[in-house]
């Protein structure tokens, strides 16, 4: 194994957050902060508890997963498509260096950076919401198995964008609504049958309902299912990344 | 000795059905350099990226000092450095991260010595902690070198390494190539500059149209192909060449002036300039100088570009 490439790639990938902290760490923490005065202080002083936790926290494990989601994938992907676009990404595929070490140094990069904001975001929390984790190792699971699996899936995006545009569309489009739907403010309890049943279909919902477990020992779907849930998107994510380096899909012509 | 790189059969068909390379055949020398000639779009890029891992190949195998470049790509790459065409840089990174981020890429333990002196003979070293974007275009190119440089390589391909750089950039960078391969080195260049090939390779591949038309040793290619003129500049001009001189296919220049002698360097015609100067003596011809001219390689670079189309 290429070790010295994995810590290359890895230390040069950190290097451009500390470089870009304000929109890699800063911004993040400032529209979660946003979130708990409008959401947590402002609206939910008027709502009841929810499942026996006030509205604040219950809300924190969803605003978290709101953030690792979305910071995932864009740090990936623009970890892998930054070189693509600008043509430095030759060095890296006449380099020495086997399609394993490429994603697990890219991919970790990112999912170190999330779990980073994820932890920051936390402590951010703590300032405005008591807060209690009833599962501490479960949800630092959760915390890596969501980053490493939305990593995975921005360097996906990173590699088939042929463009800024398309870069932010699945963050945009897809991933930022199925999180707001996915019970990031309210339990699925919360809303009519028919609707409980659609929401079933959004797969942000078992990452979400597992990570508030983590936290209170409440959860929309049982843990099991959740985890399950997270590992087969993990498994679908890995095979996609096996088929693009086995056919060199949009890397090599 | 055996050769350091191998190419047999190599072709390459892109998807959108355009044949870059047809089923090319290459070995290079250890400690050489040879320089790759074509027009734009012959594949001189195609062949070299397919080397170095950027293309996949369609048919044909490359062996790197015995390595082949897909089955054993770790081994066969770690020995090459390469310098792309475009100035293809990370703009925020410094000189000194950039450089040394190639070779820890390339599977090398840091050795901030090593990488000093690389930014040393290529003149960055005073650039060292500035961002990449600062640098001009020069020393951008100079930076690609450093790069490819960075992992000590035992092969370093230098794809059009003096395109748009100044004379005395070029000057340079042409004592750096000599000095790299008196490290043993070997070095595979494409130019669009003929004079380049002329000044530093010792072989001389030319491509077209994906097809290597000729691979030969670049003073026995000048002789064989290459003509050669001897120019009488005459004492007095004349009306037309003498009778007697009718043998030796001479030319008269327009102002009558000049006498021109075209020989084959190849076909070892110069024993004939002492059979003309003597003819040229009883003739009663007398000149008051005379030059030799020899066809460049970008000559017959052109002949044999154009007898392929």
């Amino acid at each position: 194994m290429n070790l010295h490439a994995v810590r290359a790639i890895y230390t040069f990938e950190m290097a451009r957050t500390r470089r870009t902290l304000m929109q890699s760490i800063i911004s993040p923490v400032i529209s979660t902060s946003l979130y708990f005065v409008v959401f947590g202080a402002a609206i939910g002083s008027r709502i009841q508890h929810v499942e026996g936790i006030s509205y604040g926290a219950f809300i924190v494990p969803g605003l978290i997963m709101l953030s690792l989601l979305t910071q995932s994938i864009a740090n990936a992907s623009f970890g892998i498509y930054f070189p693509r676009f600008v043509g430095t990404i030759y060095e890296l595929l006449s380099a020495p260096v086997s399609y394993l070490e490429i994603v697990v140094s890219y991919v970790g990069a990112a999912a170190t950076k999330s779990i980073i904001l994820g932890v920051i975001i936390l402590a951010t929390a703590g300032l405005f919401v008591p807060l209690q984790i009833a599962h501490p190792l479960w949800m630092a699971l959760f915390l890596v198995l969501t980053s490493v699996t939305f990593s995975l899936l921005g360097f996906i995006i990173g590699i088939w964008a042929d463009g800024f545009e398309k870069l932010q569309l699945v963050p945009l489009l897809i991933v930022t609504p199925l999180t707001f739907l996915g019970g990031s403010f309210y339990s699925v309890d919360m809303l009519p049958p028919f609707w409980q049943t659609v929401t079933l279909f959004n797969p942000v919902v078992y990452l979400i309902s597992g990570f508030r477990w983590s936290f209170y020992g409440i959860a929309d779907v049982s843990l099991a299912v959740s985890l399950a849930m997270t590992v087969a998107f993990m498994a679908i994510a890995l095979a996609i990344v096996a088929w693009i380096f086995k056919t060199g899909y949009r890397l090599k012509t | 000795m055996p050769p350091i790189i191998s190419i047999s059969n190599l072709s390459k068909t892109y998807a959108s059905g355009f044949q870059a390379l047809k089923r090319v055949n290459l070995e290079i020398r250890r400690g050489e350099i040879f320089a790759l000639l074509g027009p734009n779009g012959a594949g001189k890029t195609t062949l070299i990226s397919i080397v170095c891992g950027i293309v996949n190949r369609s048919e044909g195998s490359v062996l790197v000092d015995g390595h082949d470049i897909v089955a054993d790509y770790r081994a066969a790459r770690s020995m090459i450095g390469l310098v792309p065409q475009e100035l293809t840089t990370d703009a925020f990174e410094s000189v000194w991260g950039t450089v040394s981020f190639s070779r820890g890429l390339f599977g090398k333990a840091p050795n901030p010595a090593h990488i000093e002196k690389v930014l040393r003979d290529l003149s960055l070293w005073d650039r060292k902690d500035s961002k990449v974007m600062t640098l001009s275009g020069g020393m951008k190119r100079r930076l690609l070198i450093a790069k490819a440089l960075s992992h000590e390589p035992q092969i370093l391909f230098l794809d059009e390494p003096t395109a748009g750089v100044d004379v005395e950039l070029r000057r340079d960078m042409w004592v750096l190539v000599r000095s790299l391969q008196s490290q043993g080195a070997t070095i595979i260049l494409t130019t669009h500059y003929i004079d380049e090939a002329e000044e530093m390779a010792d072989r001389v591949g030319v491509i077209n149209k994906g097809e290597l038309i000729l691979v030969e040793q670049k003073t026995e290619l000048m002789r064989k192909l290459g003509k050669k003129q001897l120019t009488l500049h005459l004492q007095h001009p004349l009306e037309r060449i003498p009778a007697e001189l009718a043998e030796h296919r001479l030319e008269l220049s327009s102002d009558r002036s000049e006498l021109i002698y075209t020989y084959d360097t190849k076909s070892g015609d110069r024993a004939g300039i002492a059979t003309l100067l003597k003819s040229l003596d009883d003739a009663g011809v007398s000149f008051k100088d005379l030059q030799t001219t020899q066809s460049s390689l970008e000559d017959i670079f052109v002949s044999l570009v154009r007898e392929g189309q």
